[in-house]
């Protein structure tokens, strides 16, 4: 289990604070789609995601954006048992959607990305550092139940 | 993983790099610092060096090459291979760097992209630099074995 100090917590706290998740949502996802196209195959219900234009201005692209930041806020409010929590959507992401969790690493990065569009210089090195372990905390934890 | 840039791809990075320009030894120094504090483990390079932390002057030195180097590489883009072979031929047999930390470097440099350029760093400028810089990186490994 991963060990978080309390300068840690209150890092990842702080940078949470400054995400609007439905500002910031759609742009993740979109980035996703736009910088690592592969990923285009777990949506193929999303209708027309095979151009830049057409991802910015997919709705159904920014409303999964948005289900994807509330997971992860759930993690900010419980560092501390990620593995658990996260357990039955780490299944579903095996059995049922096929996603490759090297996936995740990607999402992750453009996560990272996003946010340091949107706080810039406040994003510095030791934050950035802080941010990428919670987020490799998430990845393992939504790796943890491939078999 | 080689994915060969294509004739916008190079436009987009052009585009970009022609921002950048003025800005390289801010922008390189705090792309070094930011890797050896997300990724500690390159920090093994430079145990040379009497202080890594940010703002440094071995820290922005060190900085200043590498972000000149790489705004050489926007200029090569149409031959990295040949254009980089004296780089690689220092990375492999004198340096000696892991191949897999270029990959890090890359990824520490677009954060400090994203901060500085924020709206202007768009999905497509993300994607064509991303492409852009693992095409170094491959040039970069192309001498080691």
């Amino acid at each position: 289990m991963v060990k978080w100090t309390d300068l840690e917590r209150s890092t990842v706290r702080a940078v949470w604070e400054k995400v609007d998740i439905d500002e910031i949502g759609p742009q993740i996802w979109a980035r996703v789609l736009i910088v690592y196209p592969w990923t285009e195959r777990y949506f193929g219900s999303f209708g027309d995601i095979f151009t830049t234009t057409a991802i910015l201005n997919n709705t159904k692209v920014a409303a999964h954006g948005k289900v994807v930041l509330e997971a992860l806020d759930k993690a900010v409010k419980n560092m501390d048992n990620m593995k658990r929590m996260y357990a039955a959507l780490s299944l579903l992401h095996f059995q049922k959607l096929e996603v490759d969790p090297d996936n995740f690493r990607l999402l992750a990065d453009c996560i990272t990305i996003a946010i340091a569009c949107k706080l810039k210089s406040a994003l510095t090195p030791q934050v950035q550092a802080t941010w990428q372990k919670f987020l490799a905390a998430v990845v393992e934890a939504m790796s943890s139940q491939y078999y | 993983i080689t994915m060969s840039l294509s004739a916008k791809d190079k436009d987009i990075v052009k585009a970009f790099w022609a921002k950048v320009s003025g800005r390289e030894q801010d922008i390189g120094s705090e792309a070094v610092a930011r890797m050896l504090a997300v990724y500690p483990q390159t920090k093994t390079y430079f145990s040379h060096w009497k202080d890594l932390s940010p703002g440094s002057a071995p820290v922005r030195k060190h900085g200043g090459i590498v972000m000149a180097a790489v705004t050489d590489a926007v200029s090569k883009m149409d031959d990295l291979k040949g254009g980089l072979l004296k780089l690689s031929e220092l990375h492999a047999f004198t340096l000696r760097v892991d191949p897999a930390n270029f990959k890090i470097l890359a990824h520490s440099l677009i954060v400090v992209l994203a901060t500085v350029f924020s709206s202007d760093f768009t999905p497509e400028v993300h994607m064509a630099v991303d492409k852009f810089l693992t095409a170094v990186a491959r040039a970069l490994s192309e001498k080691y074995r």
